[in-house]
């Protein structure tokens, strides 16, 4: 891992950020360690950290909306206005350990509605799709001092997202078997193929026989795609345990394009978050004493609809939530300006309107948790931001 | 990957292009849609035979044979507590330098299929070499496989099918496929000898390559032969032999891997077949039957059935089996005027998307969609194989199925589209696959797949869906 020896080389190196090293690096956590998990599909902010306080949430979610606090299978009461969803069972323990944050109605400086192009803006920091070239945590990486055969970073995929591209080499790594495709593709191709009897026949009897399969080994598809996104969650955590590994790792996780059939306590959407909790509770264990140098991050392109559509799920939208978790947090609150969910509140009539660029987030956590300092985020990871504050008072001091 | 939007990219291009072709290269649909029939005339030209491969068959041949004698002698050699473990180590040499044969012969073969700008010619060469099929189940075909396709077959796919079937038969690997190098006329001079010392060990003939050439390479399972035909036939061949079959002794002479005659084995006399009579001729007496063979219209309609089969619908309608099958006898069975009357068919471009890929044709033309040349001959071979279709391994002298329900397993499907997820994976969310697909598909692509597409939750899931959507899983 990286180390204050490396640390001091960079320091005595005479780069451009040395000559402010007090700046650069005040009260900088050398042993933290940082994972991104980028929600592929636009995740609902409102199912995440539903505002069971706001008065509208009950009449525009609909039958989207989540049970009250204190009922059966009913929401987790965060602060008396903010909820969490009932699957977020470890994420809910390590809020009340002051060791979450939820920042609400976030949302990257993009206002259309592709998901690939969302992804593109999100993970460039740029302020349109292009925008950059790279990665904005590629950009943060030459103050940290990795080097090839020694990246400061990870990606836990077969390549690296953009997020993580650019000139700084970063390593990566998946399985090398055949990936199982994950149930939102499949319910994808099944739809796809609805029109092709071909294929939809064959499709369905595979399906069928998978089920079989992994019932023999006492799972299911769903909980095999929980899996692997648990094993991918460990895998990242045995990367940042060892010594010389990388401090940085970033996952991916899909599923979040709910447009039917969403399902509130229990359904598609409820699936996903459960599997997303059920990586944060291994990473938190594989981590052990490292957990308290930790801080996950976890955004999305965009938000979805605030209303249910016609297939009871919701469509792209624009202001959602980031989850932050790890020991190394100042936890426990809920962060971000409430802009209500009456109609005139609403962004284009539809959406959750953002209060807070999720690059105020990320560059919050680089400057308090990295230590990088506030020029060089602003100048070299987000250049032309100037109007997204970073976050304070995130990280434990 | 972005062109002139002002070339429209018709039908017949897409047909041209991923049904006759190998699958769309970014920009190859623009770049052939002035005169996509022109385009794939333009690829029946006998070309410059390109780059020789570095080894050839006899090298190889050489090779292995060496390393199965060493097996053979360190067996029969004292020291009986290292034997079994010297016959182990033998053994392992000589697998994996088969082996390393093989890889690299698939590696040589799907780079061209990948990289190729006369894709049409390509697919032939495959379609030929899948007819006159040898599989590398059977030791030592997985060193020879390919070099047999790049000797025998590519050479002659412009050419008279007479050729092509007479340097596929006499091609080291189809002897040894089948057995006739084992093959003895009884009343050869020694057949003869054999017989006279020992009767239990007779020396016989074998019909294994008569009875394929007839039920499969020419005239077609009902193409109106008898068990007689084919014992003349198997009377005929033998003698086609190949040089170095054995170390020593009888059958060692000549070059070892090359086509040899063996007088000594071949049935004497004057022989019938399929109403013919053939005097006494050698060498001569054989190809003399494999060249009226190939002008037989039995063979006509067989090969102008696999031919529209491959190239027009599972089912073709009986005018274009027809229209070929005249088309071959009336120019002597010379093949460019039967592609040719394959490309001027109206059923050839009556509709898109008439084929279901095999594996092959799925795992080139993602290469090709992608640009992607494949480096690492190891992966690609296990991709085929996972599949399920093994480069040259086919399991019998039958060569792979050209039917959409011989492919159609539902597991295959699924493995098509785990397989798509790798691919995705690899690829990453770097490419648009809404772009990758008007790249590859053009108009087959679909409204309902291009909505699918680019309605996915990533770059790597759209990628997905394209891959193992029908559009692109048809050509």
């Amino acid at each position: 891992m990286l180390s204050r020896r490396q640390l001091l080389q960079y320091l005595t190196a005479g780069s451009a950020v040395a000559v402010a090293p007090t700046l650069a690096f005040a009260d900088a956590d050398t042993d933290a360690r940082l994972v991104l998990i980028v929600l592929r599909g636009a995740a609902d902010g409102l199912a995440l950290a539903p505002p069971f306080g706001d008065p509208e949430y009950r009449s525009v979610r609909g039958e989207l909306a989540l049970a009250e606090p204190g009922v059966r299978e009913g929401m987790f009461d965060l602060d008396g206005f903010f909820g969490l969803h009932p699957r977020l069972d470890a994420l809910h323990g390590m809020f009340r350990s002051d060791e979450a944050l939820i920042v609400h109605a976030v949302a990257s400086p993009y206002r259309s509605r592709s998901h690939f192009d969302g992804q593109d803006v999100l993970e460039n920091g740029g302020s349109s799709v292009g925008a950059e070239r790279d990665g904005w945590l590629n950009r943060a990486l030459p103050p940290l001092g990795g080097s090839i055969g020694n990246a400061a970073a990870i990606a836990l995929a077969q390549n690296p997202p953009l997020v993580l591209r650019g000139a700084e080499a970063v390593n990566s790594w998946a399985p090398s078997r055949m990936d199982d495709a994950d149930t939102s593709t499949i319910e994808r191709l099944k739809m796809l193929y609805s029109e092709d009897s071909f294929f939809a026949e064959r499709l369905e009897s595979a399906i069928k026989s998978q089920n079989i399969a992994s019932a023999m080994d006492g799972s299911s598809a769903r909980v095999r795609s929980q899996d692997q996104f648990r094993s991918s969650m460990e895998t990242a955590g045995r990367f940042l345990m060892a010594d010389d590994g990388p401090r940085i790792a970033v996952l991916e996780a899909g599923g979040w394009d709910t447009h039917a059939n969403q399902g509130a306590e229990n359904g598609a959407l409820a699936n996903r978050l459960a599997a997303l909790d059920g990586g944060l509770a291994a990473l938190q264990a594989t981590l052990g004493e490292v957990w308290r140098h930790t801080v996950v991050v976890m955004a999305t392109e965009f938000g979805r609809t605030v209303r249910v559509n016609g297939t009871r799920g919701t469509d792209h939208g624009t202001g959602s939530a980031a989850l932050l978790a790890g020991g190394a947090l100042n936890g426990g609150a809920v962060l971000g300006r409430w802009p209500g969910l009456r109609e005139r509140d609403l962004f284009a009539g539809r959406d959750l309107e953002p209060t807070t660029d999720t690059r105020s987030v990320f560059k919050g956590v680089l400057i308090e948790h990295l230590g990088l300092s506030e020029k060089y985020v602003e100048q070299q990871v987000f250049p032309g931001s100037t109007d997204a504050k970073p976050l304070r008072g995130l990280v434990r001091s | 990957m972005l062109l002139p939007l002002n070339k429209t990219v018709d039908k017949f291009t897409v047909i041209a292009v991923n049904r006759f072709g190998l699958g769309a290269k970014p920009g190859e649909l623009h770049a052939v849609a002035d005169d996509p029939r022109r385009w794939l005339k333009s690829q029946l030209r006998p070309s410059a035979a390109g780059n020789p491969p570095a080894l050839r068959t006899p090298e190889v041949f050489a090779e292995v044979r060496a390393l199965l004698r060493a097996r053979r002698e360190q067996a029969q050699s004292g020291e009986p507590e290292s034997a079994a473990q010297n016959r182990s180590n033998n053994r392992n040499t000589y697998a994996r330098t088969v082996r390393r044969h093989y890889l690299e012969q698939v590696g040589q073969r799907y780079r061209r299929a990948a990289s190729t700008t006369a894709p049409f010619r390509e697919r032939l060469v495959h379609f030929w070499s899948n007819h006159f099929a040898v599989s590398a189940d059977k030791q030592p075909i997985p060193a020879l496989a390919g070099l047999y396709e790049e000797e025998a077959i590519r050479p002659h796919v412009s050419g008279s099918f007479a050729d092509l079937l007479i340097a596929a038969e006499q091609h080291p690997a189809m002897i040894l496929y089948l057995d006739n190098q084992r093959s003895v006329g009884p009343n050869s001079p020694l057949g003869k000898r054999a017989n006279r010392r020992s009767r239990e060990r007779s020396f016989g003939l074998n019909e294994n390559l008569a009875r394929e050439i007839l039920e499969l390479h020419t005239l077609g399972v009902d193409g109106g032969y008898t068990q007689a035909d084919v014992s003349r036939f198997a009377e005929v061949l033998t003698g086609w032999s190949i040089g170095g079959a054995n170390d020593r002794g009888r059958f060692a002479e000549g070059t070892p891997g090359t086509f040899e005659f063996r007088e000594a084995v071949h049935e004497p006399g004057a022989k019938s077949v399929l109403g013919k009579h053939y005097a006494e001729n050698g060498l001569g007496q054989g190809e003399q039957v494999l060249r009226d063979l190939a002008l037989h219209p039995s063979t006509a309609r067989h090969l102008a059935l696999k031919l529209s089969r491959h190239f027009v619908a599972d089912e073709p309608s009986a005018a274009v089996v027809d229209r070929l099958a005249e088309t071959y006898l009336r120019n002597d069975g010379q093949l460019v005027p039967v592609y040719e009357a394959l490309i001027d068919a109206e059923e050839s471009w009556e509709s898109l998307q008439t084929k279901y890929k095999t594996p092959h044709d799925f795992v080139v033309s993602t290469y090709r969609a992608f640009d992607y040349v494949p480096d690492n001959n190891r992966s690609t071979a296990a991709t085929l194989d996972l599949l399920g279709q093994a480069p040259w391994r086919p399991g019998s002298p039958a060569g792979w199925p050209d039917n959409a329900h011989d492919w159609g397993g539902a597991d295959a499907l699924y493995k098509r589209i785990e397989w798509s997820n790798t691919v995705a994976r690899i690829a990453g969310n770097r490419s648009d696959p809404v772009a990758l697909g008007d790249a590859a598909l053009g108009s087959a692509f679909s409204q309902r797949s291009r909505r699918s597409v680019a309605r996915a939750e990533s770059r790597l899931q759209g990628t997905t869906l394209l891959l193992a959507s029908p559009d692109f899983q048809r050509r």
